[in-house]
């Protein structure tokens, strides 16, 4: 996105306010365009053009302003804002606009430096490129040329995706290695005009890509590992969620443990406006966690895009649609690519802080009219996709809210919901009682398929639903008020809580379910809360269920196939067989 | 030659409009008038239009007063000849001693490369159970206090500030009354930390947009000295105080308020801020303490939510006491494994047994009869709260564990406490260490 071609016009600077800078020009100026801001000192920032007015042009800068003066130039390009695609993206550590970070830091030290951007790609890595197609043979926008090995997948590198209509391979490279800027193809197209294909392009980030033949309903579970997703509220390959919740209540938690369980292909994490120290946590334990699929480096799959609260706001805004183009790259190689956001209130504010600046109208809570649509069609660029071969791609969409004062009813919150698939809403009351992870069971919901049959999941949120209203009954009549049977159901969801929906995350074997496992569970703890216990009293009651609270645990902490696993197993059925008899 | 303007064409609150060609955003102005100098900053560009905000206040300017433009953004003289010095807002002397000399460092510096940062894994001890057991401070991290007026949390940011073992202390005060500065000192003398500490005091009665600064002062000479391979510690009161200095601006500044008054950006406000918080890579670290109070008790109230959002966590004071339920370190984790290996399931045993002693305390208070668990739960409530929960108590994070095990022993039988039994098997008491009920608890228990 740093260096342009196109057309380019220029302008003088008449105001600045914030990150927001007017300026005033004679030419052409497009909607959307990039621009560099030409400080006194030589620096270039880069600045996008937010509103037209006559001559009068509004660019939000993705630097600090500091330094800035009424009458320096400004240089307007024709190019939207974009990102250059091609192998070598995993594995990468982005800021919002694309530039390396750790190349960054070999440049300029400790800190970030203002005008200072770095290609997205090393122009100097060669790759093994192995060719696809044959001279004279018709190839269109997205299809194949060739492909590179790129950590664990074969990286296809295809047509440029911007370009319209069919073309005839005139030439192609060689199998051999060649850099990102090489030339491995030329093409011409139907009025015989060449074009050189290199093993990279560019693709502006606000545009969804997303060339297919159809798309397909998201059925597909997307397995997490966390039982309370998977089991009670799951997610689909292409499909959306959002986790809203109070500070504090583990959303950036439960995004690492997705991003290091989830079962996919590519994970592009975008840290946006949120902490630094939760991305370098990611960013020093991922080269050393080994994926137990592919027996490589999580890094291998992984992209992580680091706008933190600290760096500049309008760059926030950028860095999830970054991240959201880098995500429809991969689909397009038919691979299945998780996209975490978090998180997309700061996101959303990015937009109020620019919008007061331009002295927009203001709507609920002075966020932007446009809010809602923002958000929706962000969400909208997740999806299953059939790609013309095909063969299937999906991109799926987990973002986290994070609402003001814990109040699921602000508008970031309710725009989001009206347009995800699934809702895992985070309580503080939950988060408090260190009941991990914290998503409210009664409260929470998803409209995909999952692994357990929907009338299992129906049957234990009842249980759930059941157990709260005697607990609530509890709190105005006392234990004394309610019946045995009524105080063991309230018992029996507490044991499906403790047991199953609560997951230590800080544990090897606890804090990662695979699949089966889940499934076994799942039936095993059914069997033991259809138990009839026939218990006397309510402190028999509490004995026994803390009984089988205890085996079960202890259970979810051995690992498959180890002897304590066995032996608890073992334990815990003569526990059924004994206890009681059947219903 | 020094260029002067003096074409002001308005004078609102705090802001000031001159008349100014050639003005880089975000300089530092000198604004001249019978009251003295002031300097000031730039906040908006609007043609030949300049808006400072005026520190010492706009207070006896006319409107055609002079204004000098120093072409560079706020600076701090940054040596060793600071420690044991007191500065204000606008980093001058008020200790009633010379200047300081040094070299002038720009405040606001551009943020850390994340890739530069080191995971910061090295416990910081306070001696206060409550935060060594449960939630633990780690270097580099960046924690609030959440209180409300009336409750010692400046006497706790002191103590912490003294017992916490950093290189440097750097205070920053912002609408601090004059006595609770006066008693900051005092500690720091007693404690014999002065010859090692900074302080930038702002005090309630100083020009409000001097508050402003306190933050970017305190930041800016700490990531000096943490650059130079130092642990420095800074302790900010009251943040609440500097969003209210903010509010106050935007409002003049006729920006679109977002939530009860506060500007839009609060939230990357106070980010900029508590971001500075960082344990290099290769360098000393720089760990934030900063006291956040709640306007009416109101965790939802805009100050403390936004922290919330940006600080690893919050330590709530309550009647007294760091309470357990709110209070949340999020580096704990990075540490607390390391420590002993019981460490982390008496935290969660704890304090999971402590908040269902607070529901069968809610239900006695109701008149519900109390089951013999419910006794063993206040027994259990009553004990942790005298012997670990009492901000009295300061002792090192061992002797805390094995008092809380003891505790335990004292109300349970080991399966009760949800601890893993490989875990229980190691470290439960034997034999039995008696601990004599004091009269009160033998009352409320009423065994």
């Amino acid at each position: 996105m740093k260096e342009t071609d196109g057309k380019r016009t220029t302008a003088r600077i008449i105001g600045v306010d914030g990150s927001l800078v007017m300026a005033e020009t004679d030419g052409r100026v497009v909607q959307n365009s990039l621009g560099y801001c030409i400080r006194s000192d030589g620096a270039r920032l880069l600045s996008e053009v937010i509103r037209v007015r006559g001559r009068l042009a509004d660019l939000q800068v993705f630097e600090e302003t500091r330094g800035l003066r009424v009458g320096d130039l400004v240089e307007l390009h024709e190019e939207m804002l974009s990102v250059v695609v091609g192998p070598g993206l995993l594995g990468q550590i982005y800021d919002g606009l694309q530039n390396p970070l750790p190349e960054l830091a070999k440049q300029v030290g400790y800190f970030l430096k203002a005008g200072v951007y770095i290609h997205g790609l090393s122009r100097d890595r060669r790759w093994r490129f192995t060719p696809q197609v044959k001279v004279g043979q018709i190839v269109e926008p997205g299809d194949t040329l060739g492909t590179v090995p790129e950590g664990i997948f074969e990286h296809r590198i295809m047509v440029p995706f911007s370009w319209r209509g069919q073309f005839v391979v005139e030439r192609i490279a060689a199998a051999g290695e060649y850099t990102v800027e090489d030339e491995i193809a030329v093409v011409s197209d139907s009025e015989g005009q060449r074009r050189v294909v290199t093993m990279q392009q560019r693709w502006p980030v606000k545009r969804p890509l997303n060339i297919s033949r159809r798309r397909l309903m998201p059925e597909e579970p997307l397995i997490t590992r966390v039982r309370i997703i998977d089991s009670m509220f799951p997610i689909a390959r292409g499909g959306t969620y959002c986790i809203p919740g109070p500070f504090g209540a583990g959303k950036t938690v439960l995004q690492q443990i997705t991003s290091r369980h989830a079962e996919i292909d590519v994970v592009i994490i975008a840290a946006c406006g949120e902490r630094a120290g939760e991305v370098v946590e990611t960013l020093r334990d991922f080269p050393e966690l080994i994926d137990p699929r592919t027996g490589r480096s999580l890094m291998e799959r992984t992209i992580i895009i680091v706008n933190t609260s600290a760096m500049p706001v309008a760059a926030r805004e950028a860095s999830v649609y970054t991240a959201a183009a880098l995500g429809e790259y991969y689909r397009q190689m038919g691979l299945d690519v998780l996209l975490l956001a978090d998180s997309t209130s700061r996101w959303a504010q990015a937009m109020r802080e620019l919008s007061g600046r331009l002295e927009e109208i203001p709507g609920e809570e002075a966020f932007p009219a446009y809010l809602e649509s923002r958000i929706a069609a962000f969400y909208e660029r997740a999806g299953v996709i059939e790609l013309r071969d095909g063969r299937i791609g999906s991109l799926t969409i987990g973002g986290t809210v994070s609402p003001a004062g814990g109040n699921f009813e602000e508008p970031v919150t309710q725009a989001t919901l009206k347009v995800v698939g699934a809702f895992h809403g985070l309580s503080r009351a939950r988060s408090e009682a260190r009941r991990y992870p914290a998503i409210d069971p009664l409260d929470s919901w998803s409209k995909y398929p999952g692994i357990i049959p929907a009338a299992d999941m129906a049957k234990m949120r009842r249980l759930l639903v059941k157990g709260n209203e005697v607990r609530q009954m509890m709190t105005v009549v006392g234990e004394e008020g309610v019946s045995v049977e009524d105080f063991t159901t309230a018992l029996k969801a507490d044991f499906f809580d403790n047991c199953y929906l609560q997951q230590n995350a800080f544990d090897k074997v606890d804090g990662a379910t695979p699949a089966e496992r889940q499934k076994y569970v799942f039936r095993k703890i059914m069997e033991a809360v259809d138990v009839d216990f026939q218990l006397r009293d309510k402190t028999e009651a509490r004995r026994t269920i803390l009984e089988m609270t205890d085996l079960f645990r202890n259970w979810n902490y051995a690992a498959a196939g180890t002897e304590e696993y066995d032996r608890y197993l073992k334990a815990i059925d003569q526990f059924i067989a004994t206890k009681g008899r059947k219903p | 030659m020094r260029k002067y303007f003096n074409t002001i064409t308005r004078i609102a609150g705090n802001v000031v409009t001159v008349n100014a060609p050639g003005i880089g955003y975000d300089e530092l102005a000198v604004i001249e008038s019978a009251h003295g100098e002031s300097y000031a900053q730039v906040i908006r560009l609007e043609g030949h239009q300049v808006t400072l905000q005026v520190f010492a206040g706009s207070q006896g300017i006319g409107n055609n007063d002079r204004v000098r433009f120093l072409h560079r953004p706020m600076q701090v003289c940054f040596s060793d000849a600071l420690l044991g010095r007191v500065l204000d807002g606008s980093g001058r002397p008020r200790d009633g001693r010379g200047n300081v000399l040094g070299e002038m460092i720009h405040i606001g510096s551009p943020p850390v490369n994340p890739v530069r940062r080191r995971m910061p894994d090295r416990m910081i001890h306070t001696g206060i159970p409550m935060i060594d057991i449960f939630n633990s401070l780690v270097e580099g991290q960046k924690i609030p206090i959440f209180s409300v007026a009336g409750e010692p949390y400046n006497e706790l940011l002191a103590r912490i500030g003294l017992q916490a073992n950093a290189d440097i202390i750097v205070l920053g005060g912002m609408g601090l009354r004059h006595d609770d500065y006066l008693k900051f000192r005092r500690s720091f003398e007693e404690g014999g930390v002065l010859g090692r500490a900074i302080m930038f005091i702002h005090t309630a009665a100083d020009p409000v947009v001097e508050c402003l600064l306190i933050p970017d002062l305190c930041l800016a000479v700490a990531e000096q000295f943490g650059l130079q391979g130092h642990r420095v510690l800074v302790l900010l009161t009251d943040m609440t105080a500097f969003a209210d200095a903010l509010k106050e601006i935007s409002i003049i500044m006729e920006q679109i308020p977002s939530n009860r008054g506060y500007p839009g950006d609060l939230y990357t406000q106070m980010a900029r801020r508590y971001e500075k918080a960082v344990d290099f890579e290769g360098a000393g670290s720089l760990t934030i303490l900063a006291c956040v109070t709640m306007p009416g008790d109101d965790v939802t109230h805009p100050v403390p939510d936004n922290t919330g959002y940006i600080t690893e966590g919050q330590f709530y004071l309550r009647n007294g006491r760091i309470d357990p339920f709110g209070s949340l370190s999020r580096l704990k984790q990075q540490v607390n494994a390391k420590t002993r290996d019981d460490h982390r399931a008496i935290s969660d045993a704890c304090i999971q047994l402590y908040a269902l002693c607070r529901e069968s305390r809610e239900k006695r208070d109701m008149g519900f009869e109390m089951s013999a668990w419910d006794q063993k739960l206040l027994k259990y409530g009553n004990l942790f709260e005298q012997q670990i929960m009492d901000l009295a108590v300061n002792i090192p994070l061992f002797e805390a564990l094995d008092r809380c095990w003891r505790i335990l022993a004292e109300c349970f039988e080991p399966a009760e406490t949800g601890i893993r039994r490989a875990i229980l098997e190691k470290h439960w008491p034997k034999p039995q260490v008696r601990l004599e009920p004091t009269q009160k608890e033998l009352a409320t228990v009423g065994a």
